[in-house]
């Protein structure tokens, strides 16, 4: 070791304050995921003391009742529903953003902002004609119908992200394979789509925690077939009151997936969202 | 192998006035190595681009062998491009960036790596096969870009600017490498650059270019001796030529108190654009220095010692023509003046340069 790293770096005051704040504004906003957490593994009425229970003998005994309320049924349909559009969303708008960066279209910067104004759309002001749609095609209460919706609403922001990754590329890496013989496929099979890879696993994660989190449309259009896991959480918000723990329990458990696939994607969503930082 | 020829070629960018290229004629022998260079915006890029097929030809054509390339596509001209970024393959490791372009063109596997392997043997990237892009420095990245253009074997090298991206050193060093390998491989090459000392020492010709317009294409050696007009005087050589317009009286150009004789051949010239001035320039090393009663006093405003050389900056005294920017003198290091001294200065007898006022164009 040099001696300069060896050397005691002198702090300043303006620093440890930053730095303290920050230690304070992170705990705040993690508190309530923590309490969310440890009150899932607590009795019932052990969640609902005041002053709140600090020390008790953890139990699994809410989820397990939540098990036994049939929540494999929900998860699977929110996995079906994710997963589906989210697969979907990148092999449709991947394309579409190569049209609207590497190789523009008339008019692209048209579609492009026609494609974000529908997300700028309230959900309340098309779910009419949305439900007279999967009415009419026979698709209410159906998990392909949830999976078209995720979908369409999910394009928008993956054209988006998807065409920032493309016009990050260095130009001359593409012109290089073009020289080196790359036919358009081979330039999109071998040069592009691993260049852009972490890109595609960032817009997956956020397509699929968007499409995850969904409730309006979910609860809206679905019925008993094809439920999801928010639609699943509201069910322990009811009029005879509140059940804490349980719905503690039900709401860590929806949110295991989502930080499952952040962990999983960890590694590409840092590279993913600082692409084009590095050269 | 092959030539390469520009006949006429033209490029318009979309929405600009002038055309990036303008109507460009060279011939590029087999196996020779050109060099295009200019200032920046002059189009040498874009005429080595239009060459690569990544960049349009508007009007004229380009001709490898004797084969009409103006319409196909880059990865049918079988010709092997390095660019000033390198553009590697950032997700394939060395071997596969080097290979891939045999692999696009079906190259039987074996082949393929045999292929690799001698050129990572010559160009010393033997160990680095297995590393990805980022895991290497400028000057092993730069050797791997030119690893894939060599195993390629193509018809012609192009390269835009190689070098411009290494620390200084090691530019010297890779330039002679280069070089070397482009005679040993005998391979046409044509190469971009904005620096006339890697044009000078590289090509066996260079092609000087201005605002799309071919000025002058010449032997490093011809473009210094007998610039053909006063932008190639003035950019070819550094420090760079010294240029000032002079009126002309009965034959002579009148420089304060001395009248420099002009040739028969450039005085009919400039009777013929009906010009009373003329443009003469000559080299820092055309200068020497004269006794007191001899040459130009002139004043020394700055002195740069380079050791094997010595630059001196001043002004004329006493020649309002010569005002302006100062005049640069190489002289012997031993006679080394100090800075507000006067010396005395004349140009050697027939090593001035004549040009056109009007044109530019150089008279004989």
């Amino acid at each position: 070791m040099s001696t300069a790293t060896r050397r005691t770096r002198r702090v300043r005051p303006g620093s440890v304050v930053t730095g303290l704040l920050a230690w304070v504004v992170a705990l705040v906003m993690f508190f309530p995921v923590l309490w969310m957490f440890v009150t899932g593994f607590k009795q019932e009425s052990q969640a609902a003391t005041d002053p709140p229970t600090w020390l008790f003998t953890p139990t699994l005994e809410q989820f397990r009742a939540i098990l036994g309320r049939d929540f494999v049924p929900y998860l699977l349909n929110s996995l079906m529903a994710s997963v589906g559009s989210t697969a979907l969303v990148i092999v449709l708008a991947t394309p579409a953003a190569y049209a609207l960066s590497l190789a523009p279209v008339g008019r692209w910067k048209d579609s492009l902002f026609f494609f974000i104004s529908t997300r700028m759309m309230p959900p309340v002001a098309i779910i009419l004609p949305l439900y007279l749609m999967a009415n009419n095609l026979g698709l209410l209460d159906n998990i392909t119908m949830l999976s078209l919706i995720y979908t369409v609403m999910n394009l928008p922001i993956a054209v988006w992200m998807i065409r920032s990754f493309l016009l990050e590329l260095p130009k001359e890496v593409l012109e290089a394979a073009r020289v080196d013989g790359a036919a358009f496929g081979a330039e999109i099979r071998r040069i592009i789509l691993p260049m852009i890879a972490p890109g595609l696993a960032a817009t997956g994660l956020i397509c699929f925690i968007f499409a995850w989190n969904e409730f309006f449309f979910a609860v809206s259009l679905t019925s008993t077939n094809a439920p999801t896991v928010p639609v699943f959480l509201t069910g322990f918000v009811t009029s005879e009151g509140l059940f804490l723990a349980r719905l503690s329990a039900a709401a860590t458990m929806a949110a295991l997936p989502v930080i499952l696939a952040g962990w999983v994607a960890q590694k590409w969503l840092v590279r993913g969202l600082s692409l084009g930082a590095v050269k | 192998m092959a030539t390469v020829s520009y006949q006429q070629a033209t490029r318009f960018y979309p929405g600009a006035d002038a055309p990036a290229v303008d109507g460009l004629d060279i011939d590029i022998a087999d196996g020779e190595f050109l060099v295009l260079v200019g200032p920046s915006g002059c189009g040498k890029s874009t005429s080595l681009r239009m060459l690569a097929g990544l960049e349009d030809v508007d009007e004229g054509t380009i001709r490898i062998g004797d084969r009409d390339v103006t319409g196909l596509a880059p990865g049918k001209r079988d010709v092997a491009m390095v660019f000033q970024s390198y553009a590697l393959y950032p997700h394939m490791s060395v071997a596969e960036n080097m290979g891939f372009a045999l692999e696009m063109a079906k190259v039987p596997k074996d082949e393929r790596i045999r292929r690799v392997r001698e050129a990572a043997r010559i160009l010393d990237l033997e160990s680095y096969l297995d590393r990805k892009p980022k895991a290497l420095s400028g000057g092993q990245r730069q050797r791997v870009a030119m690893g894939r253009a060599i195993v390629r074997e193509p018809q012609a090298f192009l390269m835009d600017e190689p070098l411009s991206n290494l620390d200084a050193k090691l530019r010297v060093s890779t330039r002679s490498q280069i070089a070397e390998l482009q005679r040993r491989l005998g391979v046409t090459t044509v190469y971009v650059t904005h620096d006339q000392v890697e044009a000078m020492t590289m090509g066996d010709r260079v092609a000087v270019l201005k605002d799309g317009v071919l000025q002058q294409c010449d032997t490093p050696l011809g473009l210094y001796r007998r610039p053909a007009n006063a932008f190639v005087a003035g950019f070819i050589g550094s420090p760079a030529m010294n240029i000032r317009e002079f009126t002309v009286t009965d034959g002579h150009a009148r420089i304060g108190e001395l009248d420099v004789p002009l040739s028969r051949a450039t005085h009919t010239q400039l009777a013929r654009e009906d010009s009373d001035r003329v443009l003469l320039g000559f080299r820092p090393e055309s200068v020497e220095l004269v006794g007191p009663t001899e040459g130009y006093p002139v004043a020394v405003r700055l002195v740069e010692e380079l050791g094997a050389d010595t630059y001196l900056y001043g002004s004329v005294i006493g020649a309002a023509e010569l005002n302006g920017p100062d005049i640069v003198a190489r002289i012997a290091v031993d006679h080394t003046p100090s800075i507000g001294d006067t010396v005395h200065l004349r140009v050697r007898p027939g090593q001035e340069h004549a040009f056109s006022p009007v044109t530019g164009v150089r008279l004989e």
